[in-house]
């Protein structure tokens, strides 16, 4: 029941994922984090089983940060997509798999670009400009491929963001009370104001 | 007396040393030399090949130099067959890395992780050391061309110009005066051969007992190996010859 989404402009990205903790039906909490920083311009916003989730961001955040540390200089984006994207392909091949679904958005310092990874459990991958996991997705994607353009500003990023999040307050029936917003652009990770809907 | 000490590879000698580690290097003393010269356009490889019998079939094209990697090239000095058993691990290790991140392995990590292959030897399993020295030439989008050097100790270090084998030292002191750090690859070969002719027997320099390799950087992006052929090298030496005669003239 988790919604994550990002869009892609000409140097940002910007990742907006709902904030319950549930458990079947029981909301345990509506301000709970699900982004993490594995690195100065990384950012994973993760949807699925909460304690895999957990699991497998920090394991992943922490196996790129020791790279860092061993060679001097950050895991390039496209190299931490596809470590990321392999450690889901084995799991779902092992006894235990992580049922995680995960949005990677990333600046690659050395090309000066801004990407958008969307990777499932399974460990499949893409590189596209905008994406969304979970029922949300339905909603949405229709909504950001009317409005979409590369050379959105952020501003008007935000507005399409909240489009999809005011198309699912009167649709989907989960109610996401509020929305953690986040950027990743070629100066790091930033906080956006919180989206309520 | 301390020779006690010497056959196991796994303990220090009451001097501190580790004798096997040391034979290790005496062996690649008396190997072919390698010398590696980094130019702000390219890496130039040099390397004396010692097996020049004209029944050999040439089915490699070069006896000392190796591509590890899409990015990354070695030649070796030392025993062949350890040589050739530190090539495949390079290739593999390369290819791991590959896999896993899905971008050629930068070029110190590759050098690093050999290196602490290199380095378990010297401390358990009590398997002799790798008598082989060897010198990578790559590229990474990080530091762009670099040229390494390891030996059997596990340690390795980045060079602009360095030498292994026989008659290394003569060389090393050679590239100290002559090394420019702006040099061209154009102007590293005639130094090349200008440090070979030295250290080897004058005598017997010819083109037959080089192997030189440039290692560049392409517009499309990537790193090409190229073999200088016979011809061009035969001509540098007679060349250099002619200039050794000019000066002894004066």
């Amino acid at each position: 029941m988790d919604f994550s989404i990002g869009i892609k402009g000409q140097d940002y990205v910007i990742l907006a994922e709902d904030m319950n903790a549930a458990h079947s039906i029981i909301l345990n909490q509506q301000d709970h984090t699900k982004m993490l920083d594995l690195n100065d311009h990384l950012l994973l916003a993760r949807t699925g089983e909460l304690g895999d989730g957990v699991q497998c961001a920090e394991y992943l955040q922490k196996n790129i940060q020791l790279y860092q540390l061993r060679n001097g200089y950050e895991m390039r984006s496209n190299a931490a997509a596809n470590y990321i994207r392999k450690y889901l392909a084995d799991s779902i091949r092992s006894q235990e798999p992580m049922n995680v679904n995960i949005l990677l958005a990333a600046y690659d310092t050395i090309s000066k670009e801004p990407q958008l990874y969307y990777i499932d459990y399974m460990g499949s991958m893409a590189t596209v400009p905008f994406a969304a996991h979970g029922h949300g997705a339905l909603f949405s994607l229709g909504i950001i491929d009317r409005y979409y353009s590369r050379s959105m500003s952020r501003d008007e990023a935000l507005s399409v963001l909240k489009k999809c999040i005011v198309e699912l307050k009167k649709r989907f029936i989960v109610n996401y009370t509020s929305f953690n917003v986040q950027v990743v652009d070629s100066q790091g990770i930033h906080q956006l104001d919180r989206i309520v809907a | 007396m301390s020779r006690r000490y010497d056959s196991r590879t796994t303990m220090f000698s009451p001097e501190g040393r580790l004798y096997q580690v040391e034979y290790a290097m005496e062996a690649i003393g008396n190997a072919g030399t390698c010398l590696g010269i980094l130019a702000k356009d390219g890496i130039l490889l040099a390397c004396e090949k010692r097996i020049t019998n004209k029944l050999l079939d040439e089915i490699f094209e070069t006896e000392k130099l190796y591509r590890l990697s899409p990015n990354m090239v070695c030649s070796v000095a030392g025993i062949t067959s350890d040589a050739n058993t530190l090539v495949n691990e390079l290739r593999l290790i390369a290819q791991r890395y590959q896999l896993n991140y899905q971008e050629s392995m930068p070029c110190e990590q590759l050098v690093a992780s050999m290196c602490d292959v290199k380095q378990a030897y010297t401390q358990f399993g009590g398997k002799r050391p790798f008598g082989v020295s060897l010198l990578y030439a790559g590229w990474d989008h990080h530091f762009g061309l670099q040229l390494y050097q390891s030996d059997p100790s596990g340690n390795y270090s980045g060079w602009k110009a360095t030498c292994i084998g026989a008659n290394n030292a003569q060389a090393i002191s050679s590239l100290d005066s002559d090394y420019k750090s702006d040099m061209s690859l154009q102007e590293a070969i005639p130094l090349a051969i200008k440090v070979m002719y030295k250290i080897m027997d004058q005598n017997k320099l010819t083109a037959e007992k080089l192997e030189i390799a440039t290692v560049t950087r392409t517009d499309e992006g990537t790193t090409e190996m190229t073999i200088i052929p016979r011809e061009t090298v035969a001509e540098l030496i007679t060349k250099r010859e002619q200039e050794i005669a000019q000066e002894t003239q004066k």
